[in-house]
C-alpha cells in the first residue's frame, strides 16, 4: 500500500465545494415560489415552443395581462399528449385553469377525463377548415401536414402521395412514428383518409422509400436539414420559417393533389379553475384579431381568422383546397388497430 | 471499537444506502401501480406476438453491441496503455465525453459520419463506389460502440493500471513476447474488469431508445423501452408500462447473474504499489500496430466530435454566449450535475464499503454471501429502470405533499445520482478490493477501525478511482435528459433541454452551437473534476 498522504483533506475539500451547490440549487428551486400573491394567476398549461421566448408565450403575455389585472403563467410541457398527461396524473385538484396546445385527434381522450368544462366562447366567426367546432375546445390555429423538400437535390418534386409511393426508392424519405408522435400519427391517418382499406398496401410501396422512422419531429428535421434526407414529413408551413427567419426558399412543401391532413391545435378551461371568468376572457383572447396576428411568425401555424395580415412569405405557401380530416371520434376507436396494421406493414411483426 | 463492531456498522450503513436508492426507484413504481385501475397482465404481454418480438430484438441488439465495445475495447485498451506518446491523457478524457453527450446529439454527429450523405459516404462516392446504407441493425451497433466502447476502454486501461510494477518487470526480464505479455499479465488483469464492464454496456443498451428509433430503420428496430414510452405518454396505459418495464428488469437481471457466476473474481493482483511503468521489450512491429489500433480507435470516436465542433462553430456563438438563457441553463446543469455527483458518490462509496465488508469476514456465511451479491446486483439494475416511470410515480407522490415544480430539481438530482451508482461502483470496487488484500489484514491486527481506518486505507485507495468515477458521474448528469421532462417548467431549464428545444422549433444552428457548448463544458469539467480530485499524477518515472 502507498503511504498515507496529505491530500485526503483536498479531497473533503472538493466534496464540500459541490455539496454547496446542492445549497444553491435549493435556492434556484426557491426562486419559483416567490412572486407576488395579491393579483389573480392564470397557469395555462402548454407546450414548450409556445411559451420559449421566441414562441407566442411572451408577446401574449405582454398584450393579456395589460388588459387583465392578472399574472398569466405559461407552464412549458413536452407537446400536447404531454399536456393531457399531466392532467390525467394531478386530475382534478390541478393547478391548470387552460390547457393549450392539445390536437383535435385527442378530444375524445380529453372529454373522457371529465376534467374539461364547456369554454362559453363564441367561435361561429372562426374560419377554421373542415367546418370544426365543439363547445369545450376553442380552435385558435391549425396546420397541414406536408412533405418538405430540399430543392438542392430534389428536382421534380412528388406533385401527390401516389407520387410520393411510386418514386425513385433511392430517393429517401424520413417520417415520425405515429406510436411516440403527433405528426407521425397524423400521417397514418392521412394515409388511412386517402387510401382506406388499401392503406396497409401502401404503406408496404412506400416502405423502401423510408430512410427511417424517428420518434419525433426534432430528429426527422434534424436528419432533414443536416442534409442527410432529401424529403421529410413536416408542415406547409415550415418553409415560412425559413424564408422569414434564415432567408432562404430552399426548403419547399409539396402540394399534394389528394389534399393535406389537417391538425387543429386547440385550448379548453378546465372544470377545477378558480378563475373560470379569467379562462374565458383568455380564451376570447386567443381568438382575437390582437392575438392571432402573433400567432403565425412565433407558433408557425396558420390563424383562425379571415382578417389577419400575413407576412409575404405565407403567400407562397401551398394552399390546400382539400383538408383532410378523420373525426376524432372514430380515430379515438380505431388507433390501435390502425397502428397495428401500419407495424405488420412495413415490417415489424 | 473493534473490528466486528466496526464491519457491521459499514454493512449496516451500506444497506441503508442501498435501500434509500433502490426505494427511491421502487417508490416511483408503488404509487404508478397504486393509482393504475389494473395489475400488470403478464400472460397478456407474454402472449402478444409483437411484444415478443421486441424482447427478441432488444436483447439481440443489446447483446451484440455490449459484444463489439467489450472485443474492440481490448485491444485498444492495450494498445494504449503500452504506448507511450503524448496527448494519452487527452485521448483518456475525450473517452469520457459520449456520455455527456445528449444522445440524440450523439445520434446525428454518428450519421454525419456514416450515414448516408455522411462523411464516408461521400469518400466512397467519390472513389466510385456506393453509398454507406448504415440503417438498421449495423447503424445501431454503430452507435452503441461509439457510446460505449470509449466506457469499457477507460475501465479496461484502469484494470491495467492496477497491475503492479513486479509483473511489468518480470515481464520485462523475461524478454516476454507481446502475446505472453498479454496471456500471463494482460489478461489476468482485464479479466476481471470484464463482467462488470460487459453488464454495464449491456444495461445501457438495453434501455436504448432515441439511437434505435433514429438509426433503426423503422419499427422492425423497437426496444422495450420504446414500447414502455409508448404505453406511458401516448396511450396512458400505466399498467402496460410497469408491466413492460418489469419485463426488462427481470430479463436485464438474469444476464446480470449470469454474469456475476460466470465472471467470479479470480484472486486479485498482489503487489507492492508502485504503479504502471512498464519494460517491454522494443518492438517495430508492435509500436506499429499500437500506434494504428490507437489511431483507428480514437479517430472513431474523435470524429463524430468533430462534426459537433463543425456544425457547431456555423452558429452564432458570441449571441449564444451572450443570451441569459444559455447562461441560466449552463448553470443550472453544473449545479445539477456536481449536486448528482456528490449524493451519487457518497451512496456509492458506502454500499461499496458494506460490500468489502462483507467480502472480507473471516469466514463468509453465506447470508452475508447473498447479501453481497444482492448489494452488487441492486446497485447495477437502476440502469434499467425507466426514469419516464420513475418521474411519473415521484410526480404523483411529490403532488400530495409539495409543490411539484418546485420539487422538480431534486427528483432530476436524485435520479440522476442513482443512474450514475453503476458506473461508480464499477470505476472503484476493484482499486478498493485490491487496497483490502494488500493491507485488511494489517489493518485488523492493528485494530484500525472507523473513521481512521477510512482516512487511512480506504479513501487513499479509493481517491484516483472516485475521482474518475465523479467526474464520469457528473459527465452523465450534465448530458441527461431523462428525468427532467415531466418536470419541465421555465424556472428550470438545463442544456440539454434547451438544446431539444431549440431543435423543437426550427433552431437547428442555435442547437448546434449548443451541442459544442455543452461538449466543451463537459470536457473542462471533468478535467477539474478528475485533475482536481485525484491530485498531481505520479511521475511516471
Amino acid at each position: 500500500m502507498s503511504r498515507p498522504r496529505r491530500p485526503l483533506p483536498r479531497t473533503i475539500l472538493a466534496l464540500a465545494g459541490a455539496a454547496a451547490w446542492l445549497v444553491g440549487l435549493a435556492a434556484i428551486s426557491g426562486q419559483a415560489s416567490a412572486e407576488g400573491a395579491d393579483k389573480p394567476t392564470l397557469t395555462v398549461y402548454t407546450y414548450d415552443s409556445f411559451s420559449a421566448e421566441w414562441g407566442p408565450g411572451p408577446q401574449l403575455k405582454t398584450q393579456f395581462e395589460a388588459s387583465c389585472d392578472c399574472t398569466l403563467d405559461f407552464v412549458g410541457l413536452d407537446d400536447g399528449v404531454a399536456i393531457l398527461n399531466r392532467l390525467k396524473l394531478e386530475g382534478p385538484s390541478t393547478r391548470a385553469d387552460v390547457a393549450l396546445g392539445l390536437t383535435s385527434d385527442l378530444i375524445p381522450e380529453a372529454k373522457t377525463t371529465g376534467l374539461f368544462t364547456d369554454s362559453g366562447v363564441d367561435t361561429a366567426e372562426l374560419t377554421v377548415p373542415a367546418g370544426f367546432s365543439d363547445p369545450v375546445f376553442v380552435p385558435y390555429d391549425y396546420s397541414y401536414l406536408a412533405f418538405v423538400y430540399d430543392t438542392e437535390t430534389v428536382k421534380t418534386p412528388p406533385k401527390s402521395l401516389a407520387d410520393l409511393i411510386a418514386g425513385d426508392p433511392d430517393q429517401k424519405i424520413v417520417i415520425e412514428d405515429p406510436r411516440t408522435s403527433t405528426p407521425g400519427l397524423g400521417f397514418l391517418l392521412w394515409m388511412k383518409a386517402v387510401y382506406g382499406d388499401d392503406a396497409a398496401a401502401k404503406w408496404r410501396e412506400l416502405e423502401p422509400r423510408i430512410l427511417t422512422v424517428t420518434p419525433g419531429w426534432s430528429e426527422a428535421y434534424g436528419l432533414f436539414t443536416k442534409g442527410e434526407v432529401p424529403i421529410v414529413l413536416s408542415y406547409t408551413t415550415s418553409p415560412a420559417y425559413h424564408e422569414i427567419e434564415e432567408k432562404t426558399d430552399r426548403y419547399q412543401a409539396a402540394a399534394f393533389d389528394e389534399g393535406h391532413y389537417l391538425q387543429i391545435e386547440i385550448a379548453g378551461i378546465l372544470k377545477g379553475s378558480e378563475h373560470r371568468g379569467l379562462a374565458q376572457r383568455f380564451l376570447a383572447f386567443l381568438v382575437s384579431k390582437e392575438a392571432q396576428q402573433i400567432l403565425p411568425t412565433t407558433n408557425w401555424a396558420l390563424p383562425v381568422r379571415g382578417d389577419i395580415d400575413l407576412p409575404e412569405a405565407f403567400s407562397h405557401l401551398v394552399t390546400v383546397d382539400k383538408p383532410l380530416l378523420i373525426d376524432p371520434e372514430t380515430v379515438a376507436k380505431n388507433r390501435r388497430a390502425w397502428t397495428d396494421e401500419w407495424l405488420q406493414a412495413v415490417g415489424a411483426r | 471499537m473493534n473490528t466486528r463492531t466496526d464491519r457491521r456498522i459499514r454493512v449496516a450503513t451500506g444497506i441503508a444506502a442501498a435501500l434509500l436508492a433502490l426505494g427511491f426507484l421502487l417508490g416511483g413504481f408503488v404509487v404508478l401501480l397504486a393509482v393504475s385501475p389494473q395489475a400488470p397482465d403478464f400472460a397478456a404481454l407474454f402472449s402478444d406476438a409483437y411484444i415478443r418480438a421486441i424482447v427478441g430484438f432488444t436483447l439481440l441488439q443489446a447483446g451484440l453491441s455490449t459484444l463489439l465495445s467489450v472485443l474492440l475495447a481490448i485491444p485498444f485498451a492495450v494498445a494504449l496503455h503500452r504506448a507511450r506518446f503524448p496527448g494519452k491523457r487527452l485521448i483518456l478524457r475525450l473517452f469520457l465525453l459520449p456520455q455527456a453527450l445528449p444522445v440524440l446529439v450523439g445520434a446525428l454527429a454518428v450519421i454525419t459520419i456514416w450515414g448516408q450523405s455522411g462523411v464516408v459516404s461521400q469518400g466512397l462516392t467519390a472513389l466510385g463506389l456506393p453509398r454507406l446504407d448504415v440503417y438498421g441493425l449495423s447503424g445501431i451497433l454503430i452507435a452503441h460502440v461509439f457510446f460505449n466502447m470509449p466506457l469499457a476502454a477507460r475501465l479496461f486501461v484502469a484494470a491495467l493500471d492496477r497491475v503492479p510494477t513486479e509483473s511489468w518487470k518480470l515481464a520485462g526480464q523475461l524478454a516476454l513476447p507481446p502475446l505472453g505479455v498479454f496471456r500471463l499479465v494482460e489478461w489476468p488483469a482485464l479479466r476481471p474488469a470484464l463482467p462488470g464492464a460487459a453488464a454495464l454496456i449491456f444495461m445501457l443498451c438495453v434501455t436504448s431508445f432515441t439511437i434505435v428509433l433514429v438509426l433503426g430503420g423503422g419499427p422492425a428496430a423497437t426496444t422495450l423501452e420504446v414500447a414502455v414510452y409508448q404505453a406511458l405518454r401516448f396511450d396512458f396505459d400505466p399498467s402496460r408500462a410497469i408491466g413492460l418495464s418489469l419485463i426488462q428488469i427481470v430479463l436485464t437481471a438474469l444476464v446480470l447473474i449470469a454474469t456475476l457466476i460466470l465472471g467470479r473474481d479470480p484472486a486479485g493482483g498482489f503487489g507492492l504499489g508502485a504503479k504502471a511503468r512498464r519494460f517491454d521489450a522494443a518492438s517495430r512491429v508492435r509500436d506499429m500496430s499500437d500506434a494504428l489500433i490507437v489511431t483507428l480507435g480514437t479517430l472513431f470516436v474523435a470524429s463524430p466530435f468533430a462534426a459537433v465542433v463543425v456544425s457547431g462553430l456555423a452558429a452564432d456563438l458570441p449571441r449564444l454566449l451572450t443570451e441569459t438563457a444559455v447562461i441560466d441553463a449552463a448553470l443550472t446543469s453544473l449545479a445539477v450535475a456536481l449536486a448528482a455527483a456528490s449524493l451519487s458518490v457518497v451512496v456509492s462509496t458506502l454500499v461499496l464499503l458494506a460490500i468489502e465488508a462483507l467480502a472480507q469476514g473471516r469466514r463468509p456465511g453465506r447470508l452475508s454471501r447473498v447479501t453481497r451479491r444482492s448489494l452488487e446486483t441492486a446497485t447495477s439494475l437502476v440502469l434499467v429502470v425507466s426514469p419516464v416511470i420513475v418521474g411519473a410515480g415521484w410526480f404523483l407522490a411529490l403532488r400530495q405533499v409539495t409543490d411539484v415544480l418546485a420539487a422538480g430539481p431534486y427528483v432530476v438530482v436524485a435520479t440522476n445520482a442513482v443512474m450514475a451508482m453503476p458506473f461508480i461502483v464499477r470505476i472503484v470496487a476493484p482499486a478498493l478490493r485490491q487496497a483490502n488484500a494488500e493491507t485488511g489484514r494489517l489493518a485488523e491486527s492493528l485494530g484500525l477501525t472507523g473513521l481512521a481506518r477510512l482516512a487511512l486505507l480506504d479513501l487513499p485507495a479509493m481517491r484516483r478511482p472516485l475521482a474518475l468515477a465523479f467526474a464520469f458521474a457528473a459527465a452523465l448528469s450534465f448530458g441527461d435528459l431523462g428525468a427532467i421532462a415531466l418536470y419541465g417548467s421555465n424556472d428550470f431549464v438545463t442544456l440539454p433541454y434547451l438544446l431539444l428545444q431549440r431543435m423543437g422549433s426550427y433552431r437547428t444552428a442555435d442547437a448546434a452551437g449548443l451541442a459544442l457548448l455543452l461538449g466543451l463544458i463537459a470536457i473542462a469539467l471533468m478535467a477539474v473534476v478528475e485533475g482536481g480530485l485525484a491530485g498531481r499524477r505520479r511521475r511516471p518515472t
